[in-house]
This record gives C-alpha cells, structure tokens and sequence, in this order.
C-alpha cells in the first residue's frame, strides 16, 4: 500500500513525459482529422468538438499518396530481404569460419560504422550516375544494401552460438551451404527479427539519398512525396498533417506488431537514429 | 621449375575448396560494401581536393577548404551545427538518464509498458516530425506553441519566421522529445548493475540520492560515453528539421546546418567538390567525437 503511495509521483512524472512526448502524434491525427475551419481556430483547441475524413479523402484524390507508399514497400522491402540474407551469411562467415584476410575486411567494415551517410552521398551519386543507374529503383537499393550494422550485428549474436551443432551437421554429411541454411539461419530468427525491423524502419524514413536519386515524382517513397505536398499546399496544415498521418499510420502498426523486437533492438544493437 | 606450375595450382584448387564457401558467404555484401561506402568514402576525399563541378574539375590542392574557412555561411553552418548539438545531447542524455532512473525500481510490468510508451514517437520519420513541429511552432496565432506560451503571458513568437528565434524552435523541437533509444540502453545497463555496492551502501544508511549520485551514474558511465558518442554523430547530421520546418536554412541562414548547405551546394548549385570538403569537415568532426569516446573507455579500463 504504501508502496504504490511512493510510487504514484513517479508514475505520474513518467506519464506526463511520455505524453508530452507522444503529443506531437496526437497533434497530427487531430489537425488531420479536423474540419478545415477548425483547423485555424484561436484558441487551437486540443479536444476536438467535430471530426472528419474529408482531408483523407482530398488528399488520396489529388496526389499519389498511394503510389509514393507502395513505392516506399517495395524499396524498403527488397533491401530488408537482400540485407537479412546477405548479412546473415557474411555474419556468419565472420564470426565462425577462418579465411585469409578476413581480419582485414572486418576491419574495414568496422572502421565504416562511424562515417555519417552524408559523406558518401555525393560519390554515390556520381557512382550511380557513372552507372546509369539515377531516377531508378536500383539506384536508391543498391547503396541500401551498402550499410554495415547488419554485418556487424549478425557476426555479434552469430559468435554467441555453439560450434557443436555444425560439427555435428557436417559428420551427418550436410554441405557448408546446408549448414548455414539450416542451422545458422534458424539459430540467428531472433537477431534477424531485429535486423528485418531496423532495416524496414531505416528506409521506410529515409529521405537525402531518395531525394538526391530519384526526380520523376512517381518514383518517390512517401517521406520524399510528402516534402513536396509541403510545396503544394504550403500553409494547408489540414492536408499536410493527413499526409503525415497516412506515412506514419504503418510504421505506427509495425511497431505495435513487433514491439519487443523493437525494445531487444535497441538492447543488442544500439540506438541507431 | 616444370612442376611448379602444377603444384601451384593444385594448392591454389586446396586453397578454393578450404576458403572458396567463406568467400561466397562473404563477398555479396563485402562487394556491396566496397562499392557504395569504402569507395565513396575515399572518392569524398579526393572530390574534396577538386574544383569538381557538373562538368567535371581538376585538382586544386586545399583550396576549398580555404573558401569554406572564408565563407561565413559555411562558418555559421558549424557553428548552428554545433550549438545544436551540444545543447541537445545535453538535453538527451539527461532525460534518458532521469527517466530510466525513475523506471528502474519500478515492476517488469511497468518496465515494458514505459520502454515501449517513450520509444513509440522515435518510429517515426525525421520529415514527418519536423511537420508536425513546423505546425505547432508557426508563428499564428492559431500557432499551438504561441497559444501554450500566451497562457503563461509570452509572445506571441515569430519562431521559424524570426532569423533569432528559428534556431531555437528547432531546437526545442528536438529536446522535447523524450530519447527512447537512450531511456531504453541506459534501463538495460541499470538492471545489470553489481547489488553488493547498493547492499554495503545500504549498511552504511546512504540516501536514494547519494546511491544514485554516487553509484549508479559512475558505473554507468560505458553507456552515457556510447549514447554521447552516437547521438552527437546524429546531431551533426541535423538535415531533415531544417530542410522542413525552415524551409532549408530559415531567414538569414539562421538555422543553417552542415548536412543542408552540402546538399545545396552539391545538388542545387552543382559545386561537388567544395560540397564534399563540407562533407570531409562533417567526417573529421565525426571522427573526432568517435576518438573521444575510444580514448575515455582506454582510460577507464586503466582505473
């Protein structure tokens, strides 16, 4: 009893930030969900009095909302599936297996984990450009594929497994590709679950290298789509919180889907953005 | 002589079949790796030392570093990048600290519910928060940081649209956000933290304060260096904000960044090799701050 008396102030403190924190989000549901005329109201008022879907309605009328979205699935998705393969594989190779210069490469992997993306941005595009690969869906996967902490973090959890299961593969005659498939991949389901969801997440928000990459409209993923609504309707706080909304509504259900990978994530992984 | 070729290649096939699978698991991402970040990484720093432009550019030593050093929009856009950085990791790593302290004595049940309620705002992207901030902090009076300042008898502010003021509400839009990520490391380190010092601290009659001040922040100093250390590096890259609730540098390059005039520089006004030595300053202050963090865990290792 008393117990839960000390512990109410600290519960209260918490919840307080915790809301202050989530107010934002709340702020961009009800601007979105808001009857034009409310929108602009002095005072702003912070519970609603009225309620509509007319700013959803607009927007998947009038600009590609939809298309920027599937874009988005498909760009973010085909680099979480190439990552979670070829991570896995070269993770595995560098926590259990022994090869000439392999320090040497996962030193050179290390010592990139530090260097902000920016700084590869303008050789990227040159490279891409090089490559005639600019204004297509390789030219934004290809160096999505580049980044290291899936390396990284698959050879961390892969070095933390017994060696006798692939000894005890190998007596049984399986081949070294057997091995990885049907020992290392099924023992690494929790740091993949980890990895596909920081993948998935990285570039569903990604933003400088789509926008530097991609020019015909059509081909943006929704975080580049939703910077130029903000040069369509300028002051329009109504549509563009609805564009907000709809970009932030899937990653919001991926997250409550897959939480506590989330939370194990951050735990094995780091704070990564 | 004659057999040496064949005894060469004999090993050459052992050595195939002892390594060949390593390689193959390896060079897919490896490859990868080489092409879109060892290269670019060393390719920025030659382009650094070009007179690169669209057309193409010859070496042209250091001197556009001497025009960035010169060049008082680049001056101001560290120092923005700076003052932003600073002030908000300041802010990060002490409510990352705080709330995880006020979580830890708290229940498993509590634990799961608060890590999860302080890390539900950071799924979201850079873009759409700025959004969101740039709707709350417009200066109208309709504005919902004016509105919440008015009760209190302040402003009304011009905030993104005051060359003084647009610096500050993006950088309180950033420091009004609880650090999940960090809330999250710093909770995991306090549960595994030795009991016996907390016991013989408790024998001695010391206060909560005095265990927290004296023992739990001391112990978990591995963790505040690597959060210093990673979120320092992700405020230098300060983009997405500016781009979004200043339009790109806000009036008079009041909000400025480093990552906003390389993207500028490079891709509105196609001058890529003064962009990338802004990118070789971006990298050396990252590096810098990574060197820090290396030397403080050496020390602490030496005590």
């Amino acid at each position: 009893m008393s117990n839960i008396r000390q512990r109410l102030p600290v519960h209260i403190v918490l919840l307080v930030a915790g809301g202050l924190s989530l107010f934002p989000l709340y702020w961009l549901f009800l601007t979105s969900l808001s009857p034009t005329q409310y929108v602009v109201r002095v005072p702003p008022e912070i519970v609603p009095r009225e309620l509509t879907t007319a700013n959803y309605v607009r927007l998947f009328e009038t600009t590609p909302i939809v298309r920027w979205l599937f874009n988005t699935v498909v760009i973010a998705g085909v680099i979480t599936a190439f990552h979670l393969l070829f991570d896995s594989m070269a993770g595995y190779a560098f926590a259990k297996r022994r090869f000439p210069g392999k320090n040497v490469m996962f030193w050179l992997v290390v010592s990139t984990l530090t260097v902000p993306a920016q700084v590869t941005l303008i050789p990227v595009f040159f490279i891409l450009r090089f490559l005639g690969l600019l204004d297509t869906y390789p030219g934004v996967i290809l160096p999505g594929l580049a980044d290291v902490f899936g390396i990284f973090l698959m050879k961390q959890f892969i070095q933390t497994l017994p060696t006798e299961l692939e000894h005890a593969a190998r007596v049984d005659g399986a081949s070294e590709w057997q091995v990885y498939r049907h020992v290392i991949v099924p023992l690494s389901r929790p740091a993949l679950a980890v990895l596909a969801i920081f993948t998935f997440q990285r570039y569903w928000n990604a933003f400088i290298f789509p926008l530097v990459i991609l020019h015909d409209p059509s081909k943006y993923p929704v975080q580049v789509g939703l910077a130029t609504l903000q040069g369509e309707f300028n002051t329009d706080y109504g549509m563009l919180m609805t564009g907000a909304a709809v970009a932030a509504i899937p990653m919001i259900a991926v997250f409550f889907a897959f939480q506590r990978h989330f939370i194990e994530g951050i735990r094995i992984g780091g704070v990564k953005g | 002589m004659a057999t040496a070729a064949p005894r060469r290649r004999r090993s050459l096939a052992a050595a195939l079949r002892r390594y060949g699978w390593s390689y193959l698991f390896v060079l897919p991402t490896f490859s990868l790796f080489v092409v879109f970040t060892l290269l670019p990484v060393v390719q920025g720093l030659v382009l650094s030392l070009q007179n690169a432009r669209v057309t193409g550019g010859e070496f042209i030593g250091l001197a556009n570093f001497e025009t960035l050093a010169a060049d008082p929009v680049f001056v101001q856009a560290v120092g923005n990048t700076i003052l932003y950085a600073t002030v908000v990791v300041a802010a990060q790593i002490t409510l990352a600290l705080v709330v995880a302290s006020l979580i830890q004595p708290l229940g498993t049940q509590a634990h799961v519910f608060y890590r999860a309620l302080f890390y539900l705002p950071l799924v979201n992207s850079a873009i759409l928060v700025a959004m969101v901030w740039r709707w709350i902090f417009n200066a109208n009076p309709f504005g919902l940081a004016n509105t919440a300042l008015g009760v209190i008898g302040l402003g009304p502010f011009l905030w993104i649209g005051s060359s003084d003021q647009a610096l500050i509400a993006v950088i309180l839009s950033a420091v009004l956000t609880i650090p999940g990520g960090g809330v999250v490391l710093y909770s995991a380190a306090m549960g595994s933290l030795p009991r016996e010092l907390y016991e013989a601290a408790d024998l001695d009659g010391a206060s909560w304060f005095s265990k927290w001040r004296h023992i739990t922040v001391p112990l978990l100093r591995p963790t505040t260096l690597y959060l210093l250390v990673i979120y320092t590096i992700l405020a230098f890259q300060l983009f997405e904000r500016v781009y979004i609730m200043t339009n790109g540098g806000g009036p008079n390059n009041a909000t400025i960044t480093i990552v906003q005039l390389i993207y500028s520089t490079a891709f509105q006004f196609g001058r890529y090799g003064l962009a990338s030595a802004m990118a070789v300053v971006l990298f050396v202050m990252a590096l810098g701050v990574a060197l820090v963090q290396f030397r403080s865990l050496r020390s602490d290792v030496e005590y």
